[in-house]
């Protein structure tokens, strides 16, 4: 933020906030929007991206869900994300709103994550309302969407901005599969139909504790990031 | 800028005093939260009592404080002493911290939206977390609004933000909750027009200081909460 010296009388001035508006390539961190139906394994996921990139870049984490002493012991307890490093942002019944129409509360806890630890990945995990949640592109530089394969193997094919415009699509608990009758091969051609070719990642958080394709992903975005900041 | 006194409504105004702006006001219940949580707000009669209560106490009083920085956002001569000055006030009437950190957390998310929706140079002079009310006026002032506008805008607000919580909260009929706010609209007329008039005092420490007690006591009791949908 910019500030300006102190003025005679002892006050220093400050500049209002920037909103966002900086340019992002002027910012250290990559920030990742999570959404997904409650249930997904968004916290499972977030906890796999701390044990992953945790010890090298620094991640920190805002929650938009009901977020109680038991969910911080959970990451805690994982050994991946000290409570410090996460944020809880409370969206008054309306999730989706704090993440998409009024992002203010959630742009000042980031905000003050990024001052505290200087993090290279921010991550801004939401519930979001259903199928239809997206988050603003003022919050967020890119956003992955995450699906469990016990939601039913339609999901994909019913669309929705979350499914369709989310930069990675997660199908999550693959190992489910064959318990709930879902046929992945039905899922991944039914979520490239609507995606253009914006890429689908299936996933199996207990047989691959550290995402692997997600991670993959999420790997490119941060190089491109450090590219666009060096150039 | 206009003379505060004499400003007439613009359409910039109507922006401010529209739910929608991105300022973080949907996720804060005024306390209504809390009162749900125990009982105290259940229906809407209890909430119409609620409502008619926190519009007395910080209604009234956030709408002196907003048309204050109103008239004092027209002011040429301000200086930084001035706007400190009415920050304190507005401090040493929030004996709640928990009061006192919502009402910054607000007025840091406005500013956020004023400084580039409509920049101008007194912003630079209230520091990086004013108080809401103080933020509310100087918006006013600098969309063309005048202090009756101020605290119209805020005595509004300080029913209209917690009716939509309880709606949430408690899955109110909708159109009983706006016939509610319709039938408090006298009330907040009034209130209004109480804070204007109280405003016109030439020191900060001059302006009244309506309280209401219970008020404090459910924003401290809501900031202990461990699960909490609404920031306050």
């Amino acid at each position: 933020m910019h500030r300006e010296d102190p003025q005679p009388d002892g006050i220093t001035r400050f500049a209002a906030p920037a909103g966002g508006e900086a340019a992002s390539t002027h910012r250290r961190s990559l920030r990742v929007g999570i959404g997904g139906p409650v249930g997904s394994g968004k916290t499972a996921l977030v906890a796999a991206l701390c044990r992953v990139f945790g010890p090298d870049m620094g991640v920190v984490v805002v929650t938009n869900d009901i977020y109680t002493t038991e969910d911080a012991d959970f990451l805690r307890s994982a050994g991946v994300l000290s409570t410090d490093r996460i944020s809880a942002v409370q969206t008054g019944c309306c999730p989706h709103t704090a993440v998409r129409d009024d992002i203010a509360a959630n742009l000042d806890a980031v905000e003050a994550l990024e001052q505290a630890h200087d993090p290279e990945l921010v991550l801004v995990e939401s519930g979001g309302d259903n199928l239809t949640m997206t988050f603003s592109r003022g919050l967020i530089d890119v956003q992955m969407f995450v699906l469990d394969v016990s939601g039913g193997d339609k999901v994909p094919r019913k669309g929705g901005p979350g499914v369709t415009a989310s930069d990675l699509l997660v199908v999550n608990k693959t190992d489910l599969a064959p318990h709930v009758g879902a046929d992945l091969a039905v899922m991944a051609r039914d979520a490239a139909a609507v995606r253009a070719d914006r890429p689908v990642v299936f996933t199996d958080l207990r047989g691959d504790p550290r995402a692997g394709p997600v991670t993959d992903w999420l790997r490119l975005q941060l190089a491109a990031r450090r590219g666009a900041r060096t150039t | 800028m206009t003379d505060p006194d004499h400003a007439t409504t613009t359409a910039a105004l109507l922006l401010l005093a529209d739910s929608r702006l991105p300022a973080g006001g949907h996720a804060h219940s005024g306390g209504v939260e809390q009162a749900v949580t125990t009982g105290r707000v259940h229906d809407v009669t209890s909430l119409d009592a609620f409502l008619r209560g926190r519009l007395s106490a910080a209604g009234a009083q956030a709408a002196a404080v907003a048309a204050y920085a109103c008239r004092l956002a027209g002011h040429d001569s301000a200086d930084g002493g001035d706007w400190r000055r009415l920050d304190d006030e507005v401090s040493a009437r929030l004996p709640s911290p928990a009061q006192r950190e919502v009402s910054r957390a607000q007025g840091r998310a406005l500013l956020r939206v004023v400084g580039r929706c409509w920049p101008a140079p007194v912003l630079s002079w209230l520091g990086e977390r004013p108080h809401h009310a103080v933020v509310q006026g100087v918006a006013v002032a600098l969309t063309g609004g005048g202090t009756h506008d101020a605290a119209l805008l805020v005595a509004s607000a300080s029913v209209t933000g917690p009716a939509s919580a309880a709606l949430r909260l408690l899955g109110l009929d909708p159109v009983d909750v706006t016939r509610l706010v319709a039938n408090l609209a006298p009330d907040i007329d009034h209130c209004a027009a109480y804070g204007a008039e109280a405003s016109a005092v030439d020191d900060a420490a001059l302006l009244p200081a309506p309280a209401l007690p219970m008020l404090d006591v459910l924003a401290e009791n809501h900031a202990r909460s461990e699960v909490k949908l609404f920031a306050s």
